[in-house]
């Protein structure tokens, strides 16, 4: 998108402006990067308290649930099988098995609610309509995000059954005459929850969690930091359409059913890379020192001389972990523990190969 | 002390000087997880990119404002890159400079010039 095309801006616009954030265009929205707290920060206050994420710029969707079938030709994720009041990670392939974008899933009753990522939108959108009848996308409802240890007090003060929540599950909640949709989710690594709500009564609830002591906004920055050191994936860096399932490591998000059956997108070479293993797999780096491998560092097997094995396709530094960390995709062979070299302004690093998450999920299973 | 328009100040002390980055220029990197120090005892020329800055958002050079030798660097920052941002002005000194020709000095802005510059 051109600098100079309009942005769109959420529901909480004014709010983030009046509490200081710093706005940058992403995705054609006009969001928070960062509030006068700063990264760093904000990051770690949502390790130890509650952060308030404004993500209404991804997009929301709605799909009969007589079209889970169908769906299940887009994803190589068990739709069917998804219990009512249940949600999961999913993600749209292509025929040579390469990732269009990543998304959640929940089971909301009589229909579907998809979440997928701002960039992909329109062009999602599309693709759902290609294949299936229905699709029903919604523009009146803003989506928060709720993350950290606090979360469940913060928001079980204003809905008390969040509580009685479990990872992944979805419920609806009234608030003050507001219907919320909550998943007990997020892209943290934290325990929090997601809630759909009306763009109208978004800057009313947002400001009642506001003012709770445990509760501060956070940006785009720090969701990034935060995301990163759980070991999530950012489509566009991570994964896309140049990626596999299984090169990028969600092997775990390909219930055994769609293993056994195929019928997805890509099945052939998704299939075929789940039973022999991939060339190539999405790792965790571990800088030595201090200084960041960001994205597009090319890795080394070797100090001195050879090609690169592979690249980093997120970087920074990890506030929580106090260290930098990088994921790259490198040759499968490689085991953790081997020492790889990240090329930073002409100098070869070593780096660690790690497992991840480099901090640890702590998801209320 | 003087400002330049890369956002560093320096402040003469004798045959010496002391460079840093602006509160402004701290401002805008945001928080700063990274510092790699010039080496020691080397000469280097005005414009050279000597050190480097990691802030969460992205790396940034300090360029050597005057031609000069570095005599010394700020280890503390090697530890505690985070003085960068708390500050500037004082602790988070980056290296100094001995500069033969102070005359080099004279185009630099006075502290009412740089609030001008940067509005």
């Amino acid at each position: 998108m051109a600098d100079d095309a309009v942005l769109k801006r959420t529901g909480l616009y004014d709010l983030h402006i009046e509490l200081g954030a710093k706005m940058v265009p992403f995705a054609g929205w006009e969001m928070p990067v960062q509030y006068p707290m700063g990264v760093l920060k904000e990051h770690l206050h949502c390790r130890a308290q509650a952060g308030l994420f404004d993500v209404s710029h991804m997009g929301q969707v709605i799909l009969p649930a007589s079209a889970a079938k169908a769906l299940e030709e887009l994803v190589p994720v068990d739709v069917t099988g998804l219990g009512e009041g249940r949600q999961r990670y999913a993600m749209f392939t292509n025929a040579e098995g390469g990732i269009l974008d990543d998304l959640m899933v929940a089971n909301r009753g009589d229909h579907l609610f998809l979440v997928v990522n701002a960039a992909c939108a329109e062009a999602d959108i599309r693709h759902l309509e290609d294949y299936l009848e229905g699709v029903c996308v919604i523009h009146n409802r803003a989506l928060l995000a709720l993350q950290g240890p606090a979360a469940e007090t913060a928001l079980a003060r204003l809905v008390p059954a969040v509580a009685g929540m479990r990872f992944m599950d979805v419920q609806t909640h009234g608030w003050n005459g507001a219907e919320l949709w909550i998943s007990r989710s997020g892209y943290t690594g934290e325990d929090g929850y997601e809630i759909s709500l009306p763009s109208d009564r978004a800057e009313e609830f947002a400001r009642e969690l506001l003012e709770m002591d445990e509760v501060a906004a956070i940006g785009l920055g720090a969701r990034d930091s935060l995301r990163l050191e759980a070991g999530l994936c950012l489509y566009g860096h991570d994964i896309d359409t140049s990626t596999t399932p299984i090169e990028a490591g969600l092997n775990w998000a390909i219930q055994k059913r769609r293993r056994a059956e195929g019928g997805f997108h890509g099945a052939e070479r998704i299939l075929r890379e789940l039973a022999e293993g991939p060339g190539r797999l999405r790792m965790g780096l571990r800088p030595e020192g201090r200084a960041p491998m960001r994205e597009g560092v090319d890795i080394y097997a070797e100090a001195e001389g050879g090609a690169p094995i592979g690249q980093v396709t997120s970087g920074g530094f990890g506030p929580s972990i106090e260290a930098p960390m990088a994921m790259a995709y490198l040759p499968a062979d490689l085991s953790e523990g081997t020492t790889v070299y990240g090329e930073v302004r002409g100098k070869r690093l070593p780096a660690r190969i790690v497992p991840m998450p480099f901090h640890p999920h702590s998801y209320k299973r | 002390m003087k400002f330049t328009e890369e956002h560093e100040w320096l402040r003469v002390e004798g045959d010496l000087v002391l460079v840093g980055i602006t509160d402004h220029a701290s401002e805008q990197l945001g928080d700063v997880v990274f510092v790699e120090l010039p080496e020691l005892e080397t000469q280097v020329a005005k414009g050279d990119e000597i050190c480097v800055i990691e802030s969460v958002k992205a790396a940034s050079d300090i360029l050597a404002p005057v031609d000069g030798e570095i005599v010394e660097v700020n280890e503390a920052l090697a530890d505690n890159p985070g003085l960068v941002n708390e500050d500037p002005l004082g602790a988070a000194w980056f290296f100094k400079m001995k500069v033969e020709d102070m005359s080099q000095l004279d185009g630099f802005m006075s502290e009412d010039e740089y609030k001008d510059f940067i509005g």
